[in-house]
């Protein structure tokens, strides 16, 4: 099965192994994602007034690139793996439908690219999953097993906000926990699991970021998380890399590694995890599971 | 003789009859004004000649390199010479080919909203968008090759709604390329040392003491062999 | 408090133009405070979420004086919270956007502490909120 894909500007720096281990491990459920063509960067942030079409522009080219991907793969989905990407196209994607005027405006603009009919379904790799290869199917065809890793599931907030384009329920979200339980990872609970990071706050007031990864983090080791595991590059940065920025603010912080939830599906069958690729090294968290 | 047929144009807002077929750049000099800033090679080459212009019963703002176009009937036009942009700073030995290092020095770069406007204002037909959304993602590589035929004349630069300065961040995409990532050129190595070894010096003397008359014979049976070796 | 109608005409304009932008009917607004307990940004704030939704309410331009919109994270726990269904996020926006589309911006890009160490993600998120 051959599937559009979009994979937005961090998945080819920073998060590569986001990318790579998702590409990977789709492979092995026989699911080629295919990389739109001309895609552009998506904006990261849906533009949340009324009249700000310019701001929508760029997730609608991507919908016209997937549209017609989609037409030469006999598909309407369009896969996605960075939360904000996912969010940011899926809210665009609603407004189109919601908004005809709007899109009308939009693809007169756009005149180099046939226009954008509003049908493309806007999908992020775990809805993916669930609804259209299974959760059953993945325990069957992924043989290895995670041995119990202890993990906190952490989704952030645009996975499971706004509303109409939540991938799972906005407080109590489970499939990241169903998914990575069926390759026998042990997901704990946890509080946080839906807070804010602080996400671009990381740029101008980095305190507040600091703050939230704090908590966040004690909050996972507190319900007896060995490490967390999300969905975004920016909480990624945020959650890893500003660990370091925590660690000077509270020297008796204790570190602890961050996933994305790809590497460790792709773990489970067979693939290595790129340590270099994390700020908190994840080395001695797999070794105590013997991974 | 057949008579000369006459346009019309209008240049900045003036209206002027010049006969057909002349370029925009001659089209100007032809209604009798001087060009100071707006033209140098003459040959489509270095971008000062930038022209924007619409045509009648169109809503469209069209480009132009005014040194490579011919004026049409019922032209509306004015040349941008210059468009007011900054240069970043930096020491090419430091910038390394990181994926944020274009957003380090150019971090408007990050507000690109992808509406095309650049790619639509290029005289040369880049895909300036593109490139610049290669920046955003830190390729490099990609941004270097796309933006290879840029003049630097400035057009997307007046137009983006983000207020980009394509060209110069293009270039320093270009030099990191050349830095870091192509691939040496033993060619041009061996002759960055020849001249630095001195082996031209005296000839460059000669050339430059040649007097006017001699040069220009000279320089004619250059082209010519250069012709003959092409053919 | 006297209000004139001068006063009044003005407030009306501003509460009309914060609805526009946000599309968002600013009188369904009780004031239970739901998106203030749940805002995660809410104890950097000078005024919380409810008190900027009442002050939009009564036309009361200060409400741009006040740094809640800046620092809200467009998280959105706020809108799937409120009772009444209102999108908070949006009515920040387009405070935001007011100041933004005056030539106002919050960040300036050229002024970035540490910004070798952070990723184009980071970047492009916080000038798409913070620059016009
Ligand atoms: S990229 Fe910009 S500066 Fe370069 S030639 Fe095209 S319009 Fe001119
Ligand atoms: S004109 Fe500016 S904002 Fe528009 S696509 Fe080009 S670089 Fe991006
Ligand atoms: S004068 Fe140099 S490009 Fe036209």
């Amino acid at each position: 099965m051959k599937i559009p894909y979009f994979p937005g500007c961090s998945l080819k720096s920073d998060a590569a192994h986001f990318e790579q281990s998702a590409i990977e491990f789709s492979k092995t459920l026989g699911v080629e994602l295919v990389e739109l063509p001309n895609w552009n960067c998506c904006g990261t942030v849906h533009s949340l007034t009324t009249d700000d079409i310019m701001h929508h522009l760029a997730c609608v080219r991507n919908m016209v690139h997937a549209q017609e991907l989609g037409k030469q793969l006999g598909t309407n989905k369009l896969i996605t793996l960075c939360a904000m990407c996912y969010n940011t196209l899926a809210q665009v994607n609603e407004l189109a439908k919601k908004k005809p005027d709007d899109l009308k405006t939009a693809n007169e603009f756009i005149d180099d690219l046939p226009d954008y009919e509003g049908k493309v379904e806007v999908l992020h790799l775990l809805t993916f999953l669930n609804n259209y290869v299974s959760f059953e199917k993945i325990a069957k065809v992924v043989k290895g097993r995670l041995n119990g890793l202890k993990l906190a599931p952490y989704y952030g907030c645009l996975l499971v906000r706004p509303e109409h384009v939540k991938v799972d329920d906005r407080e109590r979200p489970v499939l990241l926990s169903k998914l990575l339980g069926m390759v026998g990872a042990k997901c704990v609970e946890f509080p946080y699991a839906v807070e804010c990071c602080g996400s671009y706050h990381t740029v101008n007031l980095k305190e507040a970021v600091i703050e939230k990864t704090y908590t966040i983090v004690n909050n996972a080791r507190e319900n007896g998380a060995d490490a967390i595991v999300l969905s975004c590059p920016l909480c990624e940065f945020n959650l890893d890399k500003r660990q370091k920025d925590v660690k000077a603010v509270y020297p008796t912080f204790e570190p602890m590694p961050v996933f994305y939830f790809t590497e460790l599906l792709a773990l489970a069958s067979g693939k290595k995890v790129n340590v270099n690729a994390h700020y908190v090294s994840p080395e001695n968290v797999l070794r105590k599971y013997g991974l | 003789m057949e008579e000369t047929k006459m346009i019309k144009v209008y240049i900045m807002g003036k209206e002027h009859e010049v006969p057909e077929g002349l370029t925009i750049m001659k089209a100007i000099e032809y209604a009798g004004y001087k060009i100071v800033r707006g033209a140098g090679c003459r040959a489509g080459f270095c971008g000062a000649c930038a022209t924007v212009y619409r045509k009648a019963n169109d809503y469209k703002l069209r480009v132009a390199l005014a040194c490579q176009t011919v004026a049409e009937d019922g032209m509306y036009l004015t040349e941008i010479p210059f468009v007011p942009a900054n240069k970043a700073i930096y020491d090419i030995e430091k910038v390394t080919p990181k994926a944020n290092i274009i957003l380090q020095h150019y971090p408007e770069v990050a507000r690109c909203v992808a509406c095309n406007t650049c790619t639509k204002s290029c005289p040369q037909d880049l895909k300036v968008m593109d490139y610049i959304q290669a920046m955003k993602r830190g390729d490099i590589a990609k941004a270097a090759e796309l933006s290879f035929d840029c003049v630097q004349c400035g057009l997307c630069a007046a137009r983006c709604p983000a207020e980009i300065v394509h060209y110069h961040a293009a270039q320093l995409a270009r030099r990191i390329y050349g830095k870091y990532i192509a691939k040496p050129s033993p060619n041009l190595e061996k002759r960055i040392k020849e001249i630095e070894e001195g082996k031209y010096d005296e000839e460059i003397k000669k050339l430059k003491q040649m007097p006017l008359e001699e040069m220009k014979k000279k320089y004619m049976e250059q082209q010519k062999n250069a012709e003959k070796e092409r053919d | 408090m006297q209000i004139n109608e001068g006063e009044i005409e003005k407030r009306d304009i501003f509460i009309k133009q914060v609805e526009e932008l946000s599309g968002q009917n600013l009188f369904g607004c009780y004031q239970c405070g739901r998106c203030s307990a749940g805002c995660p940004m809410v104890s950097r704030m000078d005024a919380i979420p409810s008190m900027v939704m009442r002050l939009v309410q009564l036309g009361d331009e200060k409400v741009l004086d006040k740094n809640t919109y800046w620092v809200c994270a467009s998280c959105y726990t706020c809108d799937v919270r409120c009772p009444k269904g209102i999108d908070i996020a949006k009515v920040m926006e387009a405070l935001r956007q007011i100041k933004l589309r005056k030539n106002l911006n919050y960040v300036d890009i050229k002024k970035i502490d540490g910004i070798e160490e952070l990723p184009q993600i980071a970047l492009i998120s916080n000038f798409r909120k913070y620059t016009g």
